[in-house]
Parts: C-alpha cells; sequence; structure tokens
C-alpha cells in the first residue's frame, strides 16, 4: 500500500489564543489520521505563538508546524498563502482541513486554485471510507467522504476528491466535538522561516476590530428553549446543559425573559428572533402563537411538556408528555452515550 | 481615475422559497421546479461597481457561465446598467466545480484583457461555497478581499475597503487590480430601469438562440439570419464557448473538475404528524439515534 501523506490542520489563532475551531479540527484529525495510519499535522502561523504547539500536541497533533514572522501576526491571505503552499508542495500531506470562518474561507480556495487541488466548502461531516468512481471506473481507497448541507439546507451532499491528494474542506464551527485534552502529550515541533516579496505584501490590515461574541440566534443549527415551564432561573441551567452537549444555543419564550430566566437577547418569538434552525427543542414552552411565529419554521422541533394539550404539540414533529426536570437529563445521557458509539 | 470593472454572476434556482412541488420523493431537489433568479449577493457585486463607475466615470462588464437560459441575467444586468455583458456557454463547462469553474472565468477575465477591479457576490444560494472568487483571483494572480461591506478608498493603484469578519469588521488596504465579493448587507441593489428594459429586453445570446431554435425544430428560426438582425440592432450578447477561451475540454467542466458529488440525501422528513416518544430512557435513546442517523444532531 502507497505511504498516505499526514492530515493536515490549518490552525487559527487570535492574539495568541488558539481557536476554538482549531481544536475541534484537531480533535477530528486525530480521528482520520489513526484511520489512516498516518500522523497529525498543524500549521500554525502568527508572531509569537511559541506556546500554541503545546496545545495542538494536547488535542492529539504529532507535528506542528511553527511559522512566526511580524508579517503574520494579523492573518493576511496573501502572506498565509504563500508559507502554506510552499510548505503543502515539500511535505505533500493528504487531506487539508480548514475552519469555514472568514479567514478559512479566504485562504483555502485561493491555496485550492494555486495547488490546484479540490476544495470541499463548509462540511458537517468527514468520513474516510473506499469510493468506487463511476467515471474512471477505479476504486479510491481510503479517500475523505466530506459531507455538507446545500441547496440552502435542503439537501445533504457528500463530496469526494478524485484528483491525487491533498484533499482539502472547510468545516463549520462547533460540529466537530472537542476531545478531551491529554496534558502529557507531547510532539515534534518543525520551525518554518517564511520569507515574503513585495508581492506577498501588498495587502495589509490597517484596523482590526472583535466584539466579544454576541448571542448568535439567527445562525444557530441547533437551539434549545426554555419557557414558563422551566420555571426558574436557577433550573435554566438544564437548558444550558442541554445545549451545551448538543452543540447548540439557548433560548427563551418571552415568558421565561419576563420571569428573568434567561437575558432579551435571546428571544425567540415575533418581538425576539425569528429563528429557523436544524433542529428546535421546546422545553416547558406552551407555544402561543407569538412564539410560534418566531421558530415555526424550524426544520425539526421537539417539544417537551407536562400539559398533554399545549399548542406547542400542533406544530411539533416529535412530541414528549412529561415532566423537563426527568426528560433533559435522559436526553444528555442518551446522547453522550450514541456520540461514543458513533466514533 | 476611471476604473473598469468586471462583475462575475450566477443564475440559481430559488433555494430560499423551496416547496413541496420542488422534492423529489427521494428528497433530492428537483432543479427544474425552481424558479432561476439572480443569485442574490450578485446584485451587490453589480451594485458595488455601478455605483464606483457613477463617482468615477470608467466600463461595467458581466460574465456569467452558464447554460443557455442563463443569459436572463445578463438581459438583468442590461437593466440596470451594465455596459457589456458576455455568456460563456459550452455542454463541455457542465458540471463544473468551483476550481473548473474558477479556471474558466479566469480565461475569460484574461480575453477581456484590461480591467481595476473584479466584483462577485460573497456566494452563491445554490451551492453556499463562497470559492469561486478567491479561485479566480488565485488563478489571475491579483489580490482578493472577501466578505466586503465597503470600499472606504480608491485611487490610482490602491483600495482600502471594510471586510466583515466574526463579530467585527477589519479594513484592509491593497494595490489594483483587485478581486472583491461583496456582502448581501453591502447596499441596496438598484431596480432595472424601464428606459434599459425597452431597450435590451430583446437582446440574445447566441447560445440561446441556438437552444431556441433545437427546441422548437417546426418554428423555422434561421440561426444565421436571427444572429445577423441582433447584431444590427446591437442586441447581440457575445458566446464564448471553450474554443474561445482557449481551453481544452479535460480542463473545464465535469472533466477539470476534483470534487464530485458521491450521494444526496434528504434532510427532511416527509410526515407532518405528530411523533409521540414516551417519557422514558429507551424512546429517548431511540428519538437521539434518528436525529443522529438523520444529519438534525451532529
Amino acid at each position: 500500500m502507497e505511504n498516505k501523506g499526514e492530515v493536515w490542520i490549518i490552525s487559527e489563532q487570535d492574539k495568541g489564543k488558539l481557536a476554538e475551531i482549531s481544536i475541534e479540527l484537531v480533535s477530528k484529525g486525530r480521528e482520520l489520521a489513526d484511520r489512516l495510519k498516518t500522523s497529525l499535522g498543524s500549521v500554525v502561523l502568527g508572531d509569537n505563538i511559541k506556546h500554541i504547539p503545546e496545545e495542538l500536541f494536547k488535542y492529539g497533533c504529532d507535528t506542528v508546524y511553527l511559522a512566526e514572522h511580524p508579517d503574520l501576526k494579523y492573518y493576511t491571505v496573501l502572506t498565509y498563502t504563500n508559507v502554506i503552499y510552499k510548505l503543502a508542495k515539500e511535505k505533500n500531506p493528504d487531506i487539508i482541513l480548514f475552519g469555514a470562518t472568514t479567514t478559512g474561507r479566504d485562504l483555502a480556495p485561493r491555496l485550492a486554485s494555486i495547488l490546484p487541488a479540490g476544495l470541499t466548502a463548509d462540511c458537517t461531516d468527514l468520513r474516510i471510507d473506499d469510493y468506487s468512481d463511476p467515471r474512471s471506473k477505479k476504486v479510491l481507497k481510503d479517500t475523505l467522504f466530506q459531507i455538507r448541507p446545500a441547496f440552502g439546507g435542503n439537501i445533504i451532499a457528500t463530496i469526494v476528491n478524485t484528483w491525487a491528494p491533498p484533499k482539502m474542506a472547510t468545516v463549520r464551527e462547533g460540529v466537530m466535538k472537542i476531545a478531551p485534552p491529554q496534558n502529557e502529550r507531547t510532539g515534534k515541533i518543525i520551525n518554518i522561516n517564511p520569507e515574503f516579496g513585495q508581492k506577498d505584501l501588498a495587502l495589509k490590515v490597517i484596523e482590526r476590530s472583535k466584539l466579544e461574541k454576541k448571542v448568535n440566534l439567527k445562525n444557530a443549527r441547533i437551539i434549545v428553549s426554555g419557557g414558563f415551564g422551566v420555571s426558574s432561573r436557577e433550573n435554566f441551567k438544564l437548558i444550558h446543559e442541554l445545549a451545551h452537549t448538543l452543540g447548540g444555543e439557548i433560548a427563551g419564550s418571552r415568558a421565561a425573559v419576563d420571569g428573568g430566566f434567561i437575558e432579551r437577547d435571546h428571544q425567540v418569538g415575533q418581538t425576539g428572533t425569528t429563528v429557523r434552525p436544524k433542529l428546535y427543542i421546546a422545553c416547558g414552552i406552551s407555544g402561543a402563537v407569538q412564539h410560534r411565529a418566531g421558530m415555526s419554521e424550524s426544520n425539526k422541533i421537539i417539544a417537551i411538556n407536562a400539559d398533554k394539550d399545549a399548542p406547542i404539540f400542533k406544530i411539533a414533529h416529535y412530541g414528549i408528555i412529561g415532566d423537563l426536570n426527568q426528560v433533559i437529563p435522559m436526553m444528555i445521557k442518551a446522547y453522550k452515550e450514541k456520540g461514543k458509539l458513533s466514533l | 481615475m476611471k476604473y473598469n470593472s468586471i462583475v462575475l454572476i450566477k443564475q440559481v434556482p430559488d433555494t430560499k422559497n423551496i416547496t413541496g412541488e420542488a422534492m423529489h420523493e427521494d428528497g433530492t431537489v428537483n432543479r427544474s421546479a425552481l424558479p432561476a433568479i439572480f443569485n442574490p449577493d450578485d446584485l451587490n457585486a453589480l451594485e458595488m461597481a455601478l455605483s464606483l463607475r457613477e463617482k468615477f466615470g470608467g466600463t461595467v462588464k458581466v460574465i456569467t457561465m452558464g447554460p443557455p437560459f442563463a443569459a436572463e441575467v445578463l438581459r438583468e444586468s442590461l437593466y440596470r446598467g451594465a455596459d457589456e455583458v458576455i455568456h460563456l456557454s459550452d455542454r463541455r463547462f457542465a458540471a463544473a466545480d468551483t476550481l473548473a469553474t474558477a479556471y474558466t472565468l479566469s480565461k475569460a477575465i484574461k480575453k477581456i484583457g484590461e480591467y481595476n477591479i473584479i466584483f462577485c457576490g460573497r456566494q452563491a444560494i445554490d451551492g453556499d461555497t463562497a470559492q469561486v472568487g478567491p479561485q479566480v483571483a488565485a488563478k489571475l494572480d491579483i489580490p482578493q478581499v472577501t466578505f466586503v461591506d465597503k470600499i472606504e478608498q480608491i485611487d490610482d493603484n490602491s483600495i482600502t475597503v471594510k471586510r466583515s469578519i466574526e463579530n467585527g469588521y477589519e479594513i484592509i488596504q491593497t494595490k489594483l487590480p483587485v478581486l472583491l465579493t461583496v456582502m448581501g448587507t453591502a447596499n441596496e441593489p438598484r431596480y432595472p430601469s424601464c428606459k434599459l428594459v425597452m431597450k435590451y429586453k430583446k437582446a440574445r445570446s447566441a447560445a440561446e438562440i441556438k437552444a431556441e431554435s433545437e427546441n422548437n425544430k417546426d418554428s423555422n428560426i434561421n440561426f444565421n439570419e436571427t444572429i445577423n438582425k441582433l447584431k444590427k440592432k446591437n442586441l447581440l450578447i457575445q458566446t464564448w464557448d471553450a474554443d474561445n477561451i482557449g481551453l481544452d475540454a479535460s480542463e473545464c467542466g465535469a472533466q477539470g473538475s476534483p470534487t464530485w458529488v458521491a450521494k444526496i440525501s434528504s434532510v427532511q422528513l416527509e410526515s407532518k404528524e405528530i411523533k409521540n416518544i414516551e417519557s422514558n430512557y429507551n424512546s429517548i435513546k431511540e428519538l437521539i439515534s434518528e436525529l443522529i442517523s438523520d444529519h438534525i444532531l451532529g
């Protein structure tokens, strides 16, 4: 069998802090590298970021390619492309993964175009399997299956790359689970010495402003929402816990907001935000028309309510009549166990 | 200084308004049942180019790659004020992924030759990849700025733009020529002008006429005669095929595409009936499994 190249993660850091998406990708990358019996490398670029490799090793990297240079302090597409292009040409990785962030979605296509290599955008799942190519009649052994929503989220497409490696993909934030860190784990650091010509420096960031992360219900794929039935701010912790487990955002009905269980910027409904996530879990929400107006277009709705006549059941796809204090912990447990099985 | 712009646009199925009729029974999308529209973000790209021309002078050329009927978005560009439109149409372009599309577009841009700014929409609503713009910029070896909200300043050889990032923005300065991908929030696209609609409503691309004459064998459309008539009235939209832009079949369409769709599956469950789940651990475990296998939960 031919020797597979490495699996690479292009890590992102901001002012020396490793981005969460990069940790998610390293966790997934470890799984893919094990499946391919190859090693996991990560390229990280910046200035004064010597502490980053250690973080990457903890989550599963074997090798970190560390590129430090004053001109790499802020991401610019030309300098970053220069460094990664040269390195990829030299090392021939099998797979290169990027976060589907404004950085990854700027950098990955430019790099794919000059390598050239196939690139799939905004993946929500990645798998390794054999693929019989109907065009060439060849079987691609252990290739990367890139799974992503398309057509406004109405279909799920599985994409394969039929060209020689690298196979490249950007991966949506928050979909890959973070593996528990192993503090004693270590790896090899390879220092890169970037060299830039005038052309690489033709694009400059002259100002950058980034606010603390605000509530972003509109783009949430999964929303766990609580209503009056949650009964207290204290008990709203259950909603937080379920949302955290499923990788979703938390929200509330007007009754929950008025009751002080949750802040107003989380409110879903006519006077709050209109959402259409893939999954909306309504916990202890009766489902008044004003609330329904803000969430009825959700792709799938699960309603949990003790009152079997609650109107929320009229628009839900799945109804659980019962006490949310018992149902939610069961959901958390079931998801955690299922998640373990699918790995 | 006057700026010459090229705008890259796409005709897309209206994925924002998918109804039951537009889905096949196996859950895939029936493209032909969806109305074809001007990709929304591309209207913002065109608007940015047109307002730049209004301020400084210059020209706005629009290119689309697509089947014969995609020339509709070129007419809509003329209605809004584009100076020239070009239709890249060839069966050999079919089934192109983003890389093959970018290569084809870059060859057409090289044929046009002179330009200062290339505008693209941030992304198209059918694939949502946002890849073609940066891939074109790389093929042309010019800088790119993606997710652009505003041109802050422009002069003879430099441009300063505001770029949207997660929870914030960047001000980027770079050199001309440049490729920009424009956000849907960047501006309010203008409506077609009545005068221009009257002027261009009969404009047709050669690819369209060819397709029309092939589809209506009885209607006796004389291809050459029609072309000449349109040419005389200045209503012929240029069509370029692979040969016109110096592309080999192996470099475009499916053959020039590294990525390939292996499978399409549905995320919709047809049942509108509520499914009652018992409030016990086994039932809930089954529900979670079902949601995972339906790609609802990751």
